[in-house]
């Protein structure tokens, strides 16, 4: 048992680190009343700005050029997300046709630039990715120390310390109230001096930060290099996650690690006594028929923010 | 192809914003720069190819009639320096060439393929140019090369690593599981344990050659030994194979053959991470299709133990001999194996592969030549091959 533990906890943690990332962007977003459909649009540019840089800078940062790639894809994440914004939020286009448009938007400019530069369809593989640790002191614990703080990356604990800091934010702070005011009900919010506008803006570019910032954790931490296949639905497991964790911040994070877990487990199950017998396809499908059934209201209720995806048009009642 | 429905739908989304323009005309001018610059960064791709297309074109048009022979090829996703089947068919060309007074767009030329939507021009473009064979490189290509070879019944066709079905076209195949045979004796001498593991990309006929023909090469050398295989069920899921690689090295696995493509990725990306933490340990992975030495680089230490390398450029010029020769092989399948040096296991990485292990590769090698060994391709004739063990 505690040998199993000990495998399934550390690869359900790096499988999800990027996920949960992602769906923090998409519950900022959403709170703020705008569908982001975009996620693995802001994933691909995250996952592509993350192993540029890399490859580019690895002789000047040495050790630290992971951390720079991460945070280099996350400003990119946020700046590329304003086309997003702007189209939905200042032109009120439809919010999922841009979402859309962001995804091959995204695709589209990775792979073009990435031939451009390379002169090929994939890059180099990285030489300075993440590689896992033993967490210092925590690592030393008895049974949990094992299981849960070695041979880990430290992206997947800073993902879930970035959970508990969006939860705060919007739980917590008049800002997230903000936030959640302007998504719930937008003219209200108006009504009581909140700039919906300014809000939105600010929900949409932070779910481009996270979004980039969970690209490139992805493609550091797993694939090394960036192809046109480096993202493969990971950004709409992402949005999975959001709808499944009911979109509060906690709820998308449990979710992620939900989904990791799932893959681990179906990966494991055949060493594991009672899941030998259970088809690997089940444990495969667990995350989306749980998702579907969360959405048609089974497991409690997943509820949206009021006004997501209604464009706020001021003075309009 | 991206390109072209972005457009369609940022044209959309203009139109949406075309109706605020009077209030927020700055706003939008910007907004509009920064979609403009996305359609003009897409053109500049289709037309810098365009240009050197017509080139190609002029050149190739007008030569095309001198010559008595010529023969082209059509990449899939990917330019002719790939590292991958697209470069070595292009190898294959150019050696080709040489041998008999032809360069490019002269008797030999490639069209390069920047998407699924340029497969079919490329096709036709070539037909037109009068190439006696043209070559795609590919399961992308596999349905184009289909309808081509319908519509085209006077010019000749050929696939490599798929099957098409036409009188006038030809499928180049591999005999993969002599490759994975090889690496399997490899796995087996080098294995520590005595336990091996095969990822998979998709269960499927062509993959299951590989792990027949690796699990029987394993057991030739150790009948001891086990083989632990896992499909990701996906060739891209980069994730799947880091899990799978993670479990099996956790499971004391200590070399790990993939036939996965991208999935493979994940398989490189444990071992090296491994290899990180603990220089020491002994872990492998073993490539496939190329010589995948530089993904296993990691310090001064390379996890890729060897190499299952589909020789794409010796039967590409095997297959332009033919054709030379006014033998071309419409209709039929080859199979390239180990005789027809179609199958090559590489020992780039000199330190692994010691010379032991060369030489018990190489006596295995002759076997499967001279007929001693008849290497399984199916799980069933896997099953016989090890009773008979």
């Amino acid at each position: 048992m505690f040998d199993i533990l000990q495998s399934i906890v550390p690869t359900a943690l790096f499988y999800s680190a990027p996920l949960i990332f992602t769906a923090l962007g998409g519950v900022f977003s959403e709170r703020s009343g705008v569908v982001n459909i975009g996620l693995e649009g802001l994933m691909v540019m995250g996952a592509f700005v993350g192993i540029v840089f890399n490859l580019t800078f690895a002789d000047v940062l040495g050790a630290w050029t992971p951390w720079v790639s991460i945070i280099a894809a996350t400003v990119v994440g946020a700046i590329f997300s304003i086309v997003h914004a702007v189209a939905s939020i200042t032109f009120r286009s439809d919010q999922t046709i841009s979402g859309v448009a962001i995804n091959m938007l995204a695709l589209g400019l990775g792979v073009y630039l990435t031939k451009l530069w390379y002169g090929k369809g994939q890059t180099d593989m990285v030489q300075q990715p993440f590689y896992t640790t033993d967490i210092p002191l925590l690592s030393e614990i008895p049974i949990i120390g094992p299981i849960f703080f070695q041979g880990v990356y430290v992206t997947s604990y800073l993902a879930i310390i970035i959970a508990f800091i969006a939860w705060y934010v919007l739980y917590k702070t008049s800002f997230g109230l903000r936030l959640r005011a302007v998504g719930e009900h937008p003219m209200a919010a108006d009504t009581n001096g909140i700039n919906v506008y300014k809000m939105r803006y600010i929900g949409v570019i932070l779910s481009g930060a996270l979004g980039g910032l969970g690209g490139s954790v992805f493609a550091l931490t797993i694939v090394s290099n960036f192809s046109h296949s480096t993202i493969v639905g990971q950004g709409f497991m992402a949005l999975a996650a959001v709808i499944f964790g009911k979109w509060h911040p906690l709820g998308a994070m449990g979710a992620a690690l939900f989904f990791g877990l799932a893959q681990s487990l179906s990966v494991v199950s055949a060493g594991v006594p009672l899941l030998a017998d259970v088809p690997q396809v089940y444990l495969l499908i667990a995350p989306y028929v749980l998702t579907i059934l969360a959405l048609a209201g089974f497991i409690g209720r997943a509820e949206a923010p009021k006004a997501s995806g209604i464009p706020y048009i001021k003075g309009n009642r | 192809m991206f390109f072209k429905v972005n457009s369609i739908l940022l044209i959309i989304i203009l139109n949406y914003g075309g109706s605020f323009m009077m209030k927020k005309s700055k706003i939008f001018l910007l907004f509009a720069l920064v979609l403009g610059l996305g359609i003009f960064l897409a053109a500049c791709g289709t037309s810098s190819s365009d240009k050197n297309t017509d080139k190609k074109d002029s050149a190739s048009g007008s030569e095309a009639e001198v010559k008595d022979f010529g023969i082209a090829m059509v990449t899939d996703q990917g330019g002719v320096d790939d590292k991958s089947f697209n470069q070595s068919a292009w190898e294959g060309l150019q050696e080709f060439g040489e041998a008999n007074g032809l360069t490019k767009g002269n008797g030999i030329d490639f069209a390069q393929s920047n998407g699924q939507a340029d497969f079919m021009p490329n096709i036709t473009r070539l037909v037109r140019d009068e190439y006696d064979v043209i070559l795609a490189t590919g399961f992308l290509l596999k349905e184009d090369i289909q309808k081509a070879a319908k519509q085209f019944p006077d010019s000749n066709f050929a696939i490599v690593d798929e099957t098409v079905d036409a009188p006038n076209a030809a499928s180049l195949g591999f005999a993969e599981h002599q490759g994975s045979f090889l690496v399997g004796v490899a796995a087996a001498h080098k294995s520590e344990t005595g336990k091996l593991g095969f990822v998979g990309g998709i269960d499927s006929p062509l993959i299951q050659k590989f792990e027949a023909g690796f699990i029987a090469g394993a057991k030739s050398v150790n009948p001891d030994i086990t083989v632990d295989v896992q499909y990701a069920e996906h060739f891209s899921d980069a994730a799947k194979g880091k899990l799978i690689a993670s479990n099996m090295y956790d499971n004391g696995i200590d070399v790990i053959y993939h036939a996965a493509g991208g999935t493979g990725n994940g398989v490189f990306n444990q071992a090296k991470d491994i290899k990180q933490n603990d220089p020491e340990r002994q872990i492998w992975v073993i490539g496939v299709d190329r010589d995948q030495h530089e993904e296993g680089q990691i310090g001064d230490n390379n996890v890729t133990l060897t190499s299952m390398v589909k020789r794409v450029d010796v039967a590409v010029k095997e297959l332009a001999n033919l054709a030379k020769d006014g033998k071309f092989p419409g209709g039929e399948k080859l199979e390239f194996g180990i005789e027809e040096d179609g199958i090559a296991v590489t020992t780039t990485n000199e330190e692994a592969m010691t010379e032991d292990i060369i030489k018990s590769v190489d006596e295995w090698q002759e076997k499967i030549l001279n007929g001693e060994v008849e290497v399984p391709k199916t799980r069933e004739e896997l099953e016989a091959f090890e009773e008979s063990l």
